[in-house]
């Protein structure tokens, strides 16, 4: 086994000097209204560090000074989501000339390069889901530029959460690919594990110490671990067919018993891909500009048709939600649109959680009585 | 298509048909004649109509006095006036400016359909994409069998295109049938509901297509009764409507199980969509 080079935990400012170096506006977890989320760095000290956390069904609380390591915690409820699909972005604008012609011009996309320090595994792999959804034939311009400025640094999973059951969707906690550099925390600093050809780059310029193989094999063995400890898991990885064999099970009434339709579930879920565009006039009159936002299967208005809504019932649309997230994601993009981050089990008001449905729901798979 | 999907092009409204009173015609030309010569389209196609600075909505591609096979210089599009967008559309007057972006979608299967039987069942008014494809049908006459239009409406008078229909009748190896739940008092056709003409139908199952278009209990009823009849489920297609805001794929809003509307549809083969037509809630 190859040891990758380490970087002692005080040598950090070092990587953000070099990022900073190459053009790149740098953002890391930075604790905020009590949760993890990413913002700008400037300097290595702003990363959190000493923080854990707890996570359960409409449950999320990170607690301070509790370790030595600054990646002991799982997730918080933003993805890589909001930095190549924006949640709510301009599409173009429209001009009305003084003859009454129109003039349509495409928004700018000199989107400046940012550097990722924290990504996680499953991240990672919900940026793959929104490549395929967003780079198909008709490829989202913004998304384009956006996903080519961004240099990402990962980190393995320690910590996973009570929610988290990557291992399972087969997503995490590990991470392999799809990122520039791969870093295994610990006590005392990181092994830096170039991924990408830009990565490697980078990691030459780093002051890298020679890797200790034991050391390394012991920051391997936590990841492993970290696998084996999830708590949650899905039934299996393809529920299509299980899914909707089912689409009358009482469950789902009981579901929507509790579910408000709130929609948290989809604004912090990395794969989530719905939005809704606007047109919204400038004061003058003489300008519009098309916008979209972040929609969600749970509002009203996303089944409209002229008189009617199609998921008029919270039982519809969560059956929606459910049956599309990992079901018919098999149809449209070869696998399931989960990667087991949990993050809407921790952030649902209500505490609903999809693996404990899919047990109830998928029961030729579970074997379970209803 | 344009290089920025979400981009319209300009279009300007050349003629205005009133076609009742809450239904018009607008015949667009767009203004870039490169972009009009690139425009390649066909029946059950859309396009996606930007109304400056009140929003875009999808509208079926309903060929301009040229047919299909030659180029389609000059788009129709047959509004119905129903909300905020459409209501403002069918006001535009010719010389008026608006946004196109298209064409988009999968239309209706002219190619499987050569040299078959085609019979074309509609339902509800104003059926834009189905009308569109008789029309085509009617301009490329030799390359088909027999034609049938069997027509369903409630009242007899949301029946649009009366003189069409008649006009179609008086043709060579064509069957009109048509039916008013509430028909008034010239009324010459079937009283009830579309899928009872079916039986009627001069139907050879081993070379016949049938295309489907309206509201999806009749177009599911529709279809069950072509099989009962005879038909593979392969050769019936029908058109979808559901929520379009994006019509690339990406906006999520016109899902339908698997399936996005705008680009795997609107037109699908009925194996494809059969598992869910009729569930409530999809
Ligand atoms: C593929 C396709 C082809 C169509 N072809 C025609 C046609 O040829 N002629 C015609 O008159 N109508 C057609 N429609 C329906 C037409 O798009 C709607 O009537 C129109 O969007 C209603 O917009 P509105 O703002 O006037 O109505 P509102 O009720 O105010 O709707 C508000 C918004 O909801 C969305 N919406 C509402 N109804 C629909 C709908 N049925 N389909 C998609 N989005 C909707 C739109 O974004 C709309 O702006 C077609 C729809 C589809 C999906
Ligand atoms: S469905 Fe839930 S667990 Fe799965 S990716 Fe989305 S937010 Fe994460
Ligand atoms: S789901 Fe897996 S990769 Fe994501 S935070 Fe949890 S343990 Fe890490
Ligand atoms: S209309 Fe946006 S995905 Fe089909």
């Amino acid at each position: 086994m190859e040891i990758p080079g380490y970087l002692p935990r005080e040598q950090l400012q070092a990587l953000l000097e070099r990022l900073q170096q190459q053009g790149y506006r740098c953002v890391g977890p930075r604790v905020r209204e009590g949760a993890m989320v990413y913002d700008d760095i400037n300097h290595a000290d702003q990363l959190a560090v000493g923080y854990t956390q707890t996570q359960e069904p409409g449950h999320y609380r990170l607690k301070a000074g509790s370790t030595v390591r600054q990646f002991a915690w799982a997730n918080g409820p933003q993805a890589l989501k909001p930095l190549t699909f924006a949640p709510r972005e301009e599409l173009w604008c429209a001009q009305e000339q003084p003859d009454g012609s129109l003039k349509f011009h495409p928004a700018a996309t000199d989107y400046e390069p940012v550097a990722v320090i924290g990504v996680r595994a499953c991240d990672l792999a919900a940026l793959r889901l929104q490549e395929q959804h967003f780079l198909d034939s008709c490829a989202d311009p913004q998304f384009a530029v956006r996903r080519r400025s961004l240099f990402l640094i990962a980190v393995n999973c320690t910590h996973p959460a009570q929610t988290c059951f990557c291992a399972s969707t087969g997503d995490g906690p590990e991470v392999d690919q799809d990122c520039d550099l791969s870093l295994y925390e610990t006590d005392e600093g990181f092994f830096v594990s170039a991924v990408s050809p830009a990565g490697q780059q980078l990691a030459l310029t780093l002051p890298l110490e020679h890797g200790d193989a034991e050391l390394f094999k012991q920051a391997c063995a936590e990841v492993t671990r970290a696998g084996e400890a999830q708590v949650r898991r899905v039934p299996a990885k393809n529920l299509r067919d299980s899914l909707f064999a089912q689409l009358d099970h009482p469950r789902w009434k009981e579901v929507a018993e509790r579910c408000l339709s709130c929609g948290n579930c989809t604004q912090v879920c990395p794969t989530c891909f719905c939005h809704s565009e606007t047109s919204v006039p400038s004061v003058d009159g003489h300008q519009t500009t098309h916008q979209r936002q972040w929609d969600s299967c749970f509002s009203p208005g996303h089944s409209y048709i002229h008189g009617i809504t199609l998921r008029k019932e919270t039982e519809q649309r969560y059956r929606q939600w459910l049956t599309h997230k990992f079901g018919s994601w098999h149809d449209q993009y070869g696998r399931s649109g989960c990667v087991g981050c949990g993050r809407c089990i921790s952030w649902c008001p209500v505490g609903i959680d999809p693996t404990e449905e899919l047990d109830v729901i998928c029961t030729d798979v579970t074997g379970r009585p209803e | 298509m344009t290089i920025n999907p979400y981009l319209p092009l300009e279009a300007e409204v050349i003629e205005r048909i009133q076609e009742t009173p809450t239904i018009v015609t607008l015949r667009l030309r767009l203004t870039d004649p490169d972009a009009r010569h690139r425009f390649y389209c066909s029946p059950g196609q859309f396009n996606m109509l930007y109304l400056y600075g009140v929003g875009e909505v999808p509208i079926s591609i309903k060929s301009g006095p040229q047919s299909f096979l030659d180029q389609t210089l000059l788009l129709d599009h047959t509004i119905r006036a129903v909300g905020r967008v459409t209501r403002a559309l069918v006001e535009l007057q010719p010389g008026a400016r608006l946004g196109v972006r298209g064409p988009y979608g999968r239309g209706w299967p002219l190619k499987e359909a050569q040299g078959k039987d085609v019979h074309v069942i509609t339902g509800g008014l104003g059926c834009a994409p189905a009308v569109s494809m008789v029309h085509e049908l009617v301009k490329q006459r030799g390359r088909f069998g027999r034609i049938s239009v069997v027509q369903g409406v409630k009242h007899a008078d949301d029946l649009i295109w009366r003189e069409q229909y008649e006009h179609w009748a008086k043709q060579p190896d064509t069957q009109v049938l048509l039916a008013a739940d509430q028909p008034d008092a010239t009324w010459r056709w079937h009283q009830g509901m579309v899928t009872g003409l079916l039986d009627q139908l001069t139907l050879n199952p081993d070379r016949s297509i049938a295309m489907l278009c309206g509201p999806e209990p009749m177009m599911r009823a529709s279809a069950e009764r072509l099989i009962e009849l005879g038909l593979e489920p392969e050769q019936i297609w029908l058109s979808m409507e559901r929520n379009m805001q994006c019509a690339i794929g990406h906006c999520g809003h016109c899902q339908f199980g698997g399936a996005f509307v705008c680009k795997d549809g609107p037109v699908f083969n009925y194996p494809q969509v059969r598992e869910l037509l009729g569930v409530r809630g999809f």
